[in-house]
């Protein structure tokens, strides 16, 4: 569905790359998770995917269309929803879907809701119900709150039914509960339309649940794959031990041959399955045990740690 | 249903939402309607006045109808001009994120904002002609028809300005640091309340080249029609001028302003 060769862009008078040659595949119907520092290019490449942005080198195409040569093609199979909010605060919430229904060529215009095609009121009704604001629709978009606004986005970008929908960031500045919605809701279009998701996210847990997740930093690719290789992959799990005699306990991991390091606590190298063994071998009082199973967020911290190192 | 409408009647509608969306901003924003209304007002009504009761019997026109006229114009044509600029700030916030990634043609969305500003200027003018019929600027039903396309022109003539202005400018401080260079002069180059026949010669170069001198003397041409020889160039050649420079400012701006929204 999106597919990038070598896709550069750098800013005028920058001294390096915003994207550096980035080259991936996202399947159809993938839920596909970009993460990276603040700066790391994601919106960049958002920009660029969305066809607002030229790249400086490379190719990208979204369902076979070139971003650059058939921006138009591009924008009309894509939805997104921006890390700033979008919504035109002088206008009442069906008052910005409209908007976007004729400035995406579904329906002619009209001046007013009344006036507009009886299937037009017909979407916009039946997706404002799914997302529970149905009533609200008239309200100026000012009374509403910062989860409403999310939902009328979605409602929104959902309306020309993308193939592809990106989602820059889309849960920050909401509340756990807000998150939670939005995310039950994301999940059920996506099941039902088998909408591609492309996501970029500071929040870890959102990228635990795609199916691919590339990590990027200062425009580069840093890792790629599911987020179970990701994290087998590129952390170790080790068990963190101490005792009160080190020395005797550090002569002991040595003659045992367990891989550890540290001068106290000692971190010992064994994976989940030979934990049980190494402890049971070790004579030495312990005064801490300690298992570290890495989680995403730690994967995520060491990688992003690494690079900038 | 929906995506066997023509491409370029999606583009017209397109262009009309985005007009529409304008002057659905200005009717809900009670602010900006009460700024947008008082310069014109106060420079008519407190300097224009004051000018005529001052100089009015030692010049050979009546300085309350000339300032009116220059202020009309002005009025109109900077309204629009500002309001097609303002889409750098649009840009950087809210719904303009979102018909930047649009598919409508990035031509659809320069002339959707100079029909949306000129109907936003349009209440101005309203204002404006009936402010001046209190203060006693006399007019006939004949010279207030002939003034509304001579405005509708000086609103269009305006956006094209903004529109070229627009290209040259990254972001909204740009547009609030050379906003003093480019407006402010023009206020006098222009001749909105002062006379521009016998100035300096560089003066005159630069009166030349400012576009808001010709809305100005357009609005006076249609306004003097018959009368005193207040207009500097007649209706024709300022016509001329204002078209070619349309055409200039519209080519040079729209490709300029493509061109940038990509390549940043």
């Amino acid at each position: 569905m999106i597919h990038l060769e070598g896709l550069t862009k750098r800013y005028k008078k920058a001294d390096r790359n915003a994207v550096d040659g980035i080259s991936f595949d996202v399947r159809a119907g993938e839920f596909f998770a970009l993460l990276g520092p603040n700066g790391a290019g994601k919106t960049t490449m958002i920009s660029i995917l969305t066809t607002t942005l030229s790249p400086t080198s490379g190719t990208a195409t979204i369902d076979g269309h070139d971003i650059v040569r058939e921006a138009s093609a591009v924008r009309r199979i894509v939805g997104i929803i921006f890390q700033r909010p979008s919504l035109d605060m002088n206008l009442t919430a069906e008052e910005n879907v409209r908007f976007h229904a004729i400035l995406y060529g579904l329906y002619p215009y009209a001046p007013s809701y009344g006036l507009m095609p009886a299937a037009y009121r017909e979407q916009v009704q039946g997706l404002a119900a799914l997302l529970g604001i149905a009533a609200e629709l008239q309200k100026p978009m000012r009374t509403f709150s910062g989860g409403m606004r999310r939902k009328l986005e979605i409602v929104r970008s959902l309306m020309h039914r993308p193939k592809v929908l990106f989602l820059d960031e889309p849960t920050a500045g909401l509340d756990v509960p807000s998150r939670r919605t939005l995310w039950e809701y994301l999940t059920t279009i996506r099941r039902e339309s088998g909408t591609t998701v492309f996501l970029t996210t500071h929040y870890l847990e959102e990228a635990e649940e795609a199916d691919t997740i590339c990590i990027i930093d200062k425009g580069k690719v840093v890792s790629f794959g599911t987020p179970d290789r990701i994290k087998s992959d590129l952390v170790q799990e080790y068990v963190l031990i101490d005792a009160e005699d080190r020395g005797r306990l550090r002569d002991e991991l040595a003659r045992l041959e367990l891989r550890s390091d540290g001068g106290g606590p000692f971190r010992v190298h064994v994976d989940s399955r030979h934990t049980h063994a190494a402890l049971k071998a070790i004579d030495t009082p312990l005064t801490l045990v300690r298992t570290h199973m890495p989680s995403l967020e730690d994967a995520y911290v060491e990688i992003v740690g690494k690079v900038s190192e | 249903m929906s995506r066997s409408w023509g491409k370029s009647v999606s583009e017209v509608a397109a262009v009309l939402t985005l007009a529409h969306r304008d002057l659905i901003k200005l009717l809900r924003d009670r602010a900006r309607i009460v700024s947008d209304f008082a310069f014109p007002l106060i420079f008519i009504g407190i300097l224009g006045t004051s000018l005529q009761s001052g100089f009015g019997d030692s010049s050979n026109i009546n300085l309350l109808h000339f300032v009116f006229t220059g202020v009309l114009a002005q009025t109109i044509w900077q309204s629009t001009a500002l309001g097609v600029i303002s889409l750098l700030m649009d840009r950087e916030q809210d719904f303009s994120q979102e018909i930047f990634v649009s598919p409508i043609s990035r031509y659809s969305i320069i002339f959707g904002k100079i029909l949306g500003e000129s109907l936003v200027a349009f209440p101005q003018f309203v204002a404006i002609l009936a402010f001046g019929m209190i203060l006693g600027v006399p007019f006939t039903l004949e010279k207030i028809v002939a003034l509304i396309p001579a405005a509708l022109i000086i609103a269009v003539y305006g956006g094209a300005f903004g529109v070229l202005v627009l290209s040259r400018l990254d972001n909204q401080r740009q547009a609030n640091q050379i906003f003093p260079f480019v407006m402010l002069p023009q206020f006098f180059l222009a001749g909105i309340f002062n006379p521009i026949q016998h100035l300096p010669w560089f003066l005159d170069i630069l009166s030349k080249i400012a576009p808001m001198r010709y809305a100005v003397d357009l609005m006076r041409d249609v306004y003097y029609a018959g009368g005193p020889s207040v207009p500097i160039f007649d209706l024709p050649t300022n016509l001329a001028i204002i078209s070619v420079e349309f055409v200039l400012f519209m080519v040079v701006g729209t490709a300029g302003f493509v061109r940038a929204e990509r390549n940043r």
